[in-house]
């Protein structure tokens, strides 16, 4: 079977890249390996409860009618209404550290505020700042060169602290990097965050992807599930064809593949890349899911999501130990203004985690870990909000081990590698990376990234060169 | 297609690339990128979506020519006179 574009992985990148293709007929495969569509951003059931894995919240939200936002082309790309996504804002969060408080809405003046009455020394070079920000482009496929977005950062405040606030829910919702992140991640995560805002689908994730995926469908889009790809194989640094674990072999004249820079490049046969040439990205984490027996509120979360460390100072880098209990993230999925109240009190909690260590440990000892560090977290949260223990109905976690094993994604790095390749090109011609690695964060990047790179290397062909620029 | 058949296509084709606009409000003397902010990406959609349903080649030099749904009805008539209008 000979097709245009045969795309790996089924997450939003894939699902996107596959719309764009189909769109404009193009005959299109998209190969997952597991049961379910979605990769890092997917769901999973249990005592039939369905959460959503990777989604706190959607970020980059911006209201009906705002076009030139990542979202307005987005749902232009793929032609969805922005009711289809169903979204609904955040109501209020938080970063919270010792003695400091920084709320923030999907209304920027808000925060900005907050700066100014928490950190009356530092507004001036908060606007400076957020001059550097506006005025550049992140979104240039072109642009190859690193900035240090600490060094930035420290040319506009003078307070640590600050630095470290507005890091903590940047670094937590997308930097692959340990301790530094490159300044144009810093701008997609800083507007996606704090300049859009958050948002919640109704129906979480299972309701976005079955969107995606029935349009992929409706437009003539094959999708194979439970069809792992073995290798890729190129003669003198040219495609020819997948090989998929059950042996079966398939031609495209291109591939598209959303499992990661490292991740791909193994995948090809004869070898091209030594492996220690690649940076693995390290970061991953551990979230538990704790259903109540009521609402958040009622026990005193009134956040839609609190960014939080413990510690005057904020720490992102693999920690020494199984779990650094010291920062995290809490989520209260039910503080969105949902037309109807969810049906469950839900709280989630995501601390920063060791994919190695996790990984090592017997079956008993993780399982006892699981509980040891779920507890610990919660002991954590204590230092600024109440105990819901005794409400606790249902419990669940997953680690960094448990991310590798459902997305493939070495060490479980949910941000992939720290390296980016922004224009999607690897050193086997016609096979091409998109999503975590391509380098667009969080929900909307990802999906945008699947478009940007089926406009540029199969859409453009037909077109110019222009295309495919966001 | 009459001039007016070619300029239902463009709306259908216009509302298919951005389904969140109302096209009841279109003026054809404006442009259409000022109307519905149109980028450059939009742009090469309408032009992807006329080969597609009406196997027609737009060239890049005359991209301008659908600046406005005035100007694009004047480009597009002559060259989808023989066409059937689809949806």
């Amino acid at each position: 079977m000979n097709y245009d574009v045969i795309i790996i992985g089924s997450g939003l990148s894939g699902l996107a890249a596959g719309i764009r293709l189909a769109m404009f007929e193009k005959k299109v495969l998209i190969v997952e390996k597991h049961v379910e569509v979605g990769g890092l951003n997917s769901f999973y059931t249990r005592k039939h409860r369905t959460f959503d894995v990777g989604l706190h919240a959607m970020t980059n939200y911006t209201p009906k009618g705002v076009r030139t936002s990542p979202l307005g082309k987005l749902l232009k790309q793929l032609r969805f209404k922005h009711e289809e996504f169903r979204l609904c804002p955040q109501e209020m969060s938080e970063i919270r550290f010792p003695d400091k408080s920084i709320r923030f809405t999907n209304e920027f003046e808000f925060m900005e505020q907050e700066i100014a009455e928490q950190f009356p020394s530092q507004i001036d070079g908060f606007q400076k700042l957020l001059t550097h920000i506006r005025e550049f482009n992140e979104l240039d496929l072109d642009d190859s060169q690193k900035i240090s977005s600490r060094e930035v950062l420290e040319s506009c405040l003078t307070d640590p602290v600050l630095i470290d606030m507005l890091y903590c829910p940047i670094m937590y919702y997308g930097n692959a990097a340990e301790g530094d992140m490159d300044f144009y991640q810093f701008v997609i995560m800083f507007k996606s965050l704090f300049m859009e805002g958050f948002a919640k689908p109704i129906g979480g994730m299972p309701y976005i992807l079955k969107l995606l995926v029935d349009k992929y469908q409706s437009l003539g889009g094959e999708l194979r599930m439970g069809a792992g790809v073995q290798s890729i194989a190129h003669k003198d640094g040219e495609l020819q064809s997948l090989q998929l674990e059950n042996g079966e072999t398939l031609v495209a004249d291109k591939v598209i593949s959303s499992a990661g820079i490292v991740e791909t490049l193994r995948l090809c046969r004869p070898k091209i890349v030594a492996e220690s040439d690649l940076e693995i990205g390290q970061m991953s984490f551990i979230e538990s899911i704790f259903v109540l027996d009521r609402m958040p509120k009622e026990v005193g979360y009134d956040k839609s999501i609190v960014f939080y460390s413990t510690e005057p100072r904020f720490k992102y880098r693999v920690p020494k130990g199984l779990t650094d209990v010291t920062s995290g993230v809490l989520c209260c999925p039910a503080n969105f203004q949902y037309p109807e109240a969810p049906p469950e009190g839900i709280i989630r909690v995501t601390n920063q985690a060791n994919f190695r260590l996790w990984d090592a440990m017997a079956r008993s000892d993780y399982r006892a870990a699981k509980k040891e560090y779920r507890e610990r977290g919660v002991n954590a949260l204590l230092t600024y909000f109440p105990d819901f223990s005794d409400h606790i109905i249902y419990i669940d976690s997953f680690t960094p081990k448990t991310i590798f094993k459902y997305t493939g994604h070495l060490n479980g790095a949910v941000y992939g590698s720290p390296t980016k390749i922004k224009s999607g090109r690897t050193p086997v011609k016609n096979l091409f990376i998109c999503g975590t690695d391509q380098g667009f964060l969080g929900i909307i990047g990802a999906t945008l990234s699947g478009i940007s790179m089926a406009n540029l290397h199969i859409l453009q062909a037909e077109a110019k060169s222009e295309y495919g620029r966001i | 297609m009459t001039r007016d058949q070619v300029r239902q296509a463009i709306l259908n084709i216009i509302s298919d690339i951005a389904p969140d606009e109302d096209l009841g409000a279109i003026k054809d003397e404006e442009k259409l990128r000022d109307q519905f902010d149109l980028d450059s990406m939009d742009f090469l959609d309408i032009v992807m979506e006329l080969r597609k349903r009406f196997n027609l080649e737009v060239p890049e030099k005359d991209y301008q020519e659908l600046v406005s749904m005035a100007s694009s009805v004047e480009y597009l008539f002559p060259r989808l006179k023989d066409d059937e209008l689809v949806s």
